[in-house]
Parts: structure tokens; sequence; C-alpha cells
């Protein structure tokens, strides 16, 4: 992966990337770019991703004290749903870097999620109404 | 397939010295990580299936489960991988200190979820759950033990990387063996956004 590699140090830096002014620059969407290199997310953004992570969970948490809420259980499974879809797809895209990596990875991955719902869904319909 | 590869390669760091122009460790990861879809595909229909499927009299799903407390779990699983990313970022800039302060907080914070994990599993045991208790038991406890065997795995190859980093064998220049396992740690992860809202939080 070596994007740029700055001499090494050995000094605790857990802010945003430090990285010379010439091979990086940091754009608006948290994102930065390097001479040569694919752009790679800002520890800011991450730490955004991490808060939206968080505020779904909790989200996603409330939804099971029913007695509060009063929603149907069609109507708490289509959130909680797609609430999950959007979780998964926060990890995979920024933290696993698939929105900034090589197509291929994103679509071997996706290859492995959608043969694997195809195969069981089939399957749990099978049992279900064949 | 090659050119196609070859094409895509450019979008990436750095040309890799492969046939592809892709790292092929990193490449295999994706392969084996598209593969443990099928895997807990598999667990989690099966636990779909067979969760319902349990006499009157017998303890299900609403009889044991402690939301509050897999919540908070869930919650430590999910910030481990904020940290993790916070470790590949260290170490592509080369701040080893950094590196290592992070590899060691995303291993505590998969280890306190594993120890949330055994005590669930315990309290559960305590209340007559037990592995062949019933089909929802079973289904259960192979879908959650083997994501949590995933998660111990994970811890090992994090501290594993802990101790490369101090005897000085993990650089910037290795950078992408640290990405690597934070691929498979996210993706640990992921399994556990979905298994928490299927298994847990879907109402019984």
């Amino acid at each position: 992966m070596s994007t740029v590699n700055p001499p090494q140090t050995d000094t605790p830096n857990m802010s945003t990337p430090v990285q010379p002014a010439a091979e990086a620059a940091t754009s608006a969407t948290g994102v930065t770019e390097a001479n040569g290199s694919h752009a790679h997310p800002t520890d800011w953004l991450y730490v955004k991703v991490a808060i939206a992570l968080a505020l779904l969970t909790a989200f996603e948490v409330f939804t099971y004290f029913e007695s509060v809420h009063g929603w149907s259980d069609t109507a708490l499974i289509v959130m909680l749903v797609a609430m999950m879809v959007l979780k998964f797809f926060l990890v995979v895209a920024f933290f696993m870097h698939l929105k900034f990596d090589a197509p291929i990875f994103w679509r071997l991955f996706v290859f492995g999620v959608v043969l694997a719902m195809v195969i069981y869904m089939l399957m749990l319909t099978a049992f279900r109404y064949w | 397939m090659a050119d196609v590869l070859m094409s895509e390669a450019q979008t990436t760091d750095e040309a890799h010295h492969s046939s592809t122009g892709l790292s092929n460790e990193k490449l295999a990861m994706w392969v084996f990580l598209g593969s443990e879809c099928l895997l807990f595909g598999g667990l989690i229909s099966t636990y779909m299936f067979n969760k319902d499927r349990i006499g009157p009299d017998d303890i299900g799903p609403s009889d044991v489960f402690d939301i509050p407390f897999t919540s908070v779990s869930s919650f430590v699983l999910l910030m481990s991988s904020l940290t993790m990313v916070f470790a590949v970022s260290a170490i592509t800039r080369g701040d080893l200190r950094s590196n290592r302060i992070w590899l060691a907080t995303t291993a505590a914070l998969g280890a306190v979820f594993v120890a949330g994990q055994v005590y669930e599993f315990t309290a559960f045991y305590s209340e007559g759950l037990g592995f062949t208790t019933n089909l929802f038991g079973s289904a259960f406890y192979a879908l959650t033990g083997f994501h949590g065997a995933h998660v111990t795995i994970g811890i090992i190859m994090l501290m594993s990387l802990y101790v490369m980093s101090l005897r000085g064998n993990l650089t910037s220049e290795r950078a992408e063996t640290v990405e690597i396992i934070g691929l498979y740690w996210h993706f640990v992860d992921v399994v556990w956004i979905v298994i928490f809202t299927i298994v847990y939080l879907f109402p019984q």
C-alpha cells in the first residue's frame, strides 16, 4: 500500500495524517491526495464515519424498546434492515477503503455477498414454500 | 481479464510487481473475505430457519437475550474498527509508536467484546440454554461462536503485529500487512453488524 513514506518517527501522533505539503493535499471531503497515489481518507473522516455508525447503532437499540415507540413489526424490520445496510456500507466503503481502492476488490467482495444472499434466500424460501 | 485488472491497477496507489499490477496479498484477502460471506451466510440463514422451531415451553431468544448488554459490546467492537483505521493511518505515515498504540487498543477492545461474549454464553447456559438444548440454542451458539472465534483470531494477529513492531520488523514499508489484517478485522465487525441486527434486534 505504501503511498507516501515520510521519515520514520517514533513519536505519538494521533491526529490527522501529517504529510509534506508538496506531496499531499487534503480536500474539503476529508480525503488526502498524494502525488502518484490514490486517495486516502483522513483520520477526521474516519471519526465522522464512526460517529455516524454510533448514532445508527443507538437508533437501532432504541427500536428494541417497543413500549416507547409502538411501531409495528414490519416497520421495525424495514428500518432495521435499512440501518444495517447503511452501517455495512459505511464500514466497507470507508474503513475497508473500498471506495478508494481498485474496483476489482469491490467486485470480488460484492460477488461474495450477493452469492451468499441469493443461495441462502433460495434455501430459506425452499424450506418455506416448496 | 488480465487487461481489466491491469487497467484497474492504474487507479491503485502503487504498481505492484505481479501479473495483475495489484497486490497479490490484498487480492487474496478480498477473495477470502468473499468466501467468508458464504460461511456466515450459511450460519445466519440456519439461525433464521431454526430460531422459532422450539416447543412452547422451550427456552427461546426472548427468554435469554440481554439487549442493553449486547448493545454495549456491539458498540465496543464498532469502535475497534475506528482504532484499526487509526493504526493503518499511523503506519502509512511512518508513525510507528502511534501504530503500536492503536494496534494494542484495537486488540484490547476486541478482547472486551470476546469477554462479553463469554459472559453472555455463561449467563445463557446458567439459564438453561445449552448447545444441544434445542435448535435455537444450537444455531445461536454455532453462529455467535464462529464469530467469536474469528474475533479471537483477529486479536492474535493484532498482537503478532504489535510484537513485530516492537522488534522493529514492522515499518511503513510493510504498511500493507497492517492494512490486510485491518481488512479482516473490519470484516469481523461488518459480520457482527448483520448478526446484531438479525439475531438480537429483529422482533422475536
